[in-house]
């Protein structure tokens, strides 16, 4: 479980995150969505250690993350995953050599160990037959699918997305979706994703946070969000005339 | 000042909780090979067209009949030692590996593969930056050496060939009044250059933000700031060394 505890942050004096507190459950596929600008990305980078947040806590399993000396922070970093919205994979590095890059730097694994264990997680993702392409040479949907082994492939508990079906084509977005969440079941792992697409936020979306102009609107569930009274939030899930027309056929 | 001040604890950063040694030795050959080996074929075509350039100047300068040929050798050996070799070179390794080094890590900077280092607990300062630093300071005084030597035999080849000074008296010339302290004094000037290209170049390179166009200028920047700096460092040397 990540619980943060009123994350405020500043850039340049403009107020980004107003105080934002939220818990996300183990187990479970966290979302935090809004509007573009929101502060959403800061908020996830702030949860993971990439921008410290100017007041506020993170706590995995009750470790202060803030409060932990760089050993500590570094046990607790060494237990998370992340996918980037642009999949961030190593460009001199084959599909092989990036998922068993975290292996190499944070264990003492012997090779043959690590090269199971790099197979196990590219079959998980259906991407065995790509081990020794380079970045460059394969899809958007199959970056992100890289990008995912190698967020797994340290048994990590803490799996964070940055909009991770973004620049993807609708089934492709479908099956990113669908294989974090299956993923974060099988591994019973605490999954935090931000994102603006309504279709993975009705698919995936367990926890909701909803964030508006740095402050949180309104937490939830996928189930209760087309019930819930926020005007702010109405507007933004029913923006589009296909969530509009969902809403007409749930009534 | 504020950028001086930043480079200051980047150069902090590197040292300060890295990885362990093991993890940078793979890292350290590659980039003696980018850095190193790479280079050698424009360090070697400089070096030796300004060698034989500089013999020929030399010669058409010296027109007094009082000044005997050898004294032609003697400056170009004296030349490439103290200036040409460490200094001359170092302006083109700025211009070849310091953009090539700021143009990489600026965008693994704005691609998030500096964040996914960072998110797995790896000191990404330290990783990307500290083997390069290493492999400068190994490969760049063996250029510095090699591109010595080439630089008097292209003035030995340019000289004889142009008949401005014969074999003889070329090699008589660079074997007169030789100062030993003028070879440790390129080879320190070696070591000081390399560090802060290879240093000034990373910094520039892991604090670019923005896109393709940032990375483009973080290149132009690492390579300007370069060689103001190999020229500052170079008259500081020449004050206190010299």
């Amino acid at each position: 479980m990540i619980e943060i505890k009123n994350i405020e942050k500043s850039f340049d004096g403009k107020q980004i995150l107003k105080g934002i507190s939220a818990k996300f459950e183990q187990g479970k596929t966290n979302m935090i969505i809004g509007a573009s600008g929101t502060g959403k990305s800061v908020l996830l980078k702030s949860i993971v250690g990439l921008i410290p947040p100017d007041v506020g806590h993170v706590f995995y399993h009750d470790r202060d993350f803030y409060n932990a000396t760089r050993n500590q922070q570094k046990e607790i970093r060494r237990e998370i995953g992340m996918l980037f919205q642009g999949s961030a994979l190593f460009d001199s590095m084959s599909v092989e050599q990036n998922v068993m890059f975290p292996l190499n730097m944070l264990t003492k694994m012997p090779l043959g160990e690590k090269k199971d264990r790099v197979e196990f997680c590219l079959k998980r993702v259906g991407l065995e037959n790509a081990s020794k392409k380079m970045p460059s040479e394969i899809s958007g949907g199959m970056k992100k699918r890289v990008g995912i082994a190698r967020a797994i492939v340290q048994n990590s508990q803490y799996l964070f997305c940055d909009e991770p079906n973004s620049g993807l084509d609708p089934n492709t977005a479908i099956v990113i979706d669908n294989l974090i969440h299956e993923i974060t079941k099988e591994y019973n792992l605490t999954t935090v994703i931000v994102s603006h697409d309504m279709n993975s936020m009705m698919e995936i979306g367990e926890y909701i946070l909803f964030l508006h102009q740095g402050t949180k609107v309104w937490e939830g569930s996928n189930e209760s969000v087309f019930d819930a009274e926020s005007p702010i939030l109405q507007q933004f899930i029913f923006s589009n005339k296909l969530m509009r027309g969902f809403r007409q056929i749930n009534q | 000042m504020r950028s001086l001040g930043r480079y200051i604890l980047f150069m902090g950063k590197l040292f300060t909780n890295r990885e362990p040694f093991r993890v940078y030795l793979k890292l350290f050959f590659d980039e003696c090979i980018l850095i190193g080996v790479d280079s050698l074929v424009i360090v070697v075509l400089v070096s030796v067209f300004i060698g034989a350039v500089m013999c020929l100047q030399t010669a058409f300068n010296l027109v007094s009949p009082l000044i005997p040929d050898y004294v032609i050798s003697l400056v170009v050996r004296d030349m490439t030692l103290i200036e040409v070799a460490p200094t001359f070179t170092a302006i083109v390794f700025a211009g070849k590996v310091g953009s090539n080094i700021a143009g990489t890590i600026g965008t693994m900077k704005i691609t998030e593969q500096v964040d996914a280092l960072e998110v797995m607990g790896i000191n990404s300062a330290s990783y990307l930056v500290l083997p390069k630093i290493l492999a400068g300071l190994i490969m760049y005084p063996a250029l510095v050496i090699i591109a010595g030597f080439l630089a008097i035999y292209g003035g030995y080849v340019a000289g004889t060939l142009a008949g401005v000074i014969t074999a003889q008296e070329y090699i008589y010339g660079i074997r007169s009044d030789f100062m030993d302290f003028n070879v440790f004094f390129a080879l320190i000037k070696a070591l000081v250059f390399s560090f802060l290209i290879v240093s000034i170049s990373a910094y520039k390179g892991y604090f670019t933000e923005g896109g393709a166009l940032e990375v483009g200028i973080s290149s132009t920047k690492a390579v300007t700031n370069s060689c103001i700096a190999v020229l500052l460092a170079d008259f500081i040397l020449a004050q206190f060394l010299i």
